[in-house]
């Protein structure tokens, strides 16, 4: 049987949720000091947390003796339909949250339409991931605040990280058959129409942190449809070794 | 015997299980237990995550099944609720001041600190040792302290 389009669309948002959870856990043990290290790996948690609510309703709508997991560890990256820019590397500091407040940003406008979708189960994810996303977008956008207005080295390395991230951000506004179906359906979000609400609080951010908005340029894309960046594939081997070297290991 | 077990019966039970995290609140005044009913010959416990990513959630349903199983009963259900979100505003007054007995500031407009009740405090970290906890200084009494975050 053909995948459902419900399905397909609930799985796009866990393997977002999914890739950034293990991209930041990646900064765990090693972020530049104490209290971000613990920042970090709670944001991680929760998106973690994310990943498991939206997948758990994947698995269900999948049926059969799918689960969460094997979504998680069982899939090839080719099957994996997250955005580009959630798989990005983390790169130093800067580019982290740079990369966190583009996604946050989103997020916060995002969940806030998804919390009206018609499907109870999206809505409920939606209303527990709004909160936590809050307290996400205070930590990334009062980095990029600290980092743009502090010293000459700090301005310039998220500006850099700014200037490199931005072609990435045209995919999460794009709709494909799936957002279409879902949006008119009015179980999904229209993506597209987040786009001026984004761009006018990224641009306060900016403004603040004495930054410049990047011109728009060529943006990328592919991730929905499995056409992603040769970063995916090693965060892939790391996050499903276990599963992959012990296949159904369970402790 | 199964008839001599009441839904008020599964409360107590409950109220017994300590928040693994902070052990001088249990899971019901943490606002983790939902709902108890009695239908069909089972009771229907129905708990609701604190955070999504909350690794403790697992090991307290696991602490419910170990105190059903040690009390002989087997006719229950464990379900969990997303909505309404879980949120600290279900916690009792008398909660907050236990939390603050245990040295956490409670969750409240205004953050004080524990020990001295300074309204003179900062904040370290948004973030602490658990997802609920944020990391705070007290600048009276320099005692550094966790505070459970109003959500
Ligand atoms: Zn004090």
């Amino acid at each position: 049987m053909a995948d459902s389009t419900l399905y397909k669309y609930v799985l796009s948002l866990g393997d977002d949720a999914l890739v950034s959870a293990q991209r930041l856990a990646q900064w765990t043990y090693k972020a530049p000091f104490l209290e971000e290290d613990i920042a970090l790996s709670n944001i991680s948690l929760d998106l973690f947390g994310r990943a498991n609510l939206y997948l758990e309703y994947a698995a269900e709508l999948k049926g059969g003796n799918t689960t969460a997991d094997h979504l998680a560890f069982k899939r090839n990256e080719r099957q994996f339909t997250n955005l580009l820019i959630c798989e990005h590397p983390n790169g130093n500091f800067a580019d982290t949250n740079v990369r966190n407040l583009f996604l946050d940003t989103f997020h916060k406008l995002f969940l806030e339409k998804l919390v009206e979708s018609k499907d109870k189960q999206l809505a409920a994810i939606a209303e527990k991931a709004r909160k936590e996303n809050s307290y996400h977008f205070r930590h990334s956008s009062s980095w990029v605040i600290r980092l743009g207005d502090g010293t000459k080295e700090s301005n310039s390395k998220v500006q850099t990280a700014l200037n490199n991230l931005w072609m990435f951000t045209g995919e999460l506004f794009e709709m494909n058959k799936v957002d279409l179906e879902m949006s008119s359906q009015k179980i999904g979000v229209d993506r597209e129409a987040l786009k001026p609400q984004w761009k006018s609080i990224i641009t306060d951010v900016l403004t603040e942190a004495t930054l410049n908005i990047p011109e728009d340029v060529f943006m990328t894309s592919g991730g929905r449809d499995g056409i992603h960046t040769e970063h995916l594939g090693h965060l892939l081997s790391d996050m499903q070794y276990l599963q992959r070297a012990y296949p159904n290991a369970a402790w | 015997m199964v008839k001599e077990i009441s839904v008020d019966t599964i409360w107590e039970l409950l109220h017994k299980i300590p928040d693994p995290e902070i052990p001088s609140i249990s899971i019901v005044e943490l606002g983790v237990v939902r709902n108890v009913k009695f239908n069909e010959d089972n009771f229907h416990i129905t708990v609701t995550p604190t955070y999504s990513g909350c690794p403790a959630m697992s090991f307290m349903k696991d602490e419910i099944v170990r105190a059903m199983e040690a009390e002989g009963i087997s006719n229950y259900q464990l379900h969990t609720s997303l909505a309404p979100p879980w949120t600290t505003d279900w916690m009792s007054t008398e909660v907050k001041e236990k939390l603050k007995e245990a040295g956490i500031a409670p969750p409240s407009e205004k953050v004080q600190c524990p020990q001295c009740d300074s309204p003179k405090v900062e904040s370290i970290s948004e973030f602490g040792s658990t997802a609920c906890k944020a990391l705070y200084k007290c600048n009276t009494c320099a005692e550094i302290f966790h505070y459970f975050k109003k959500f």
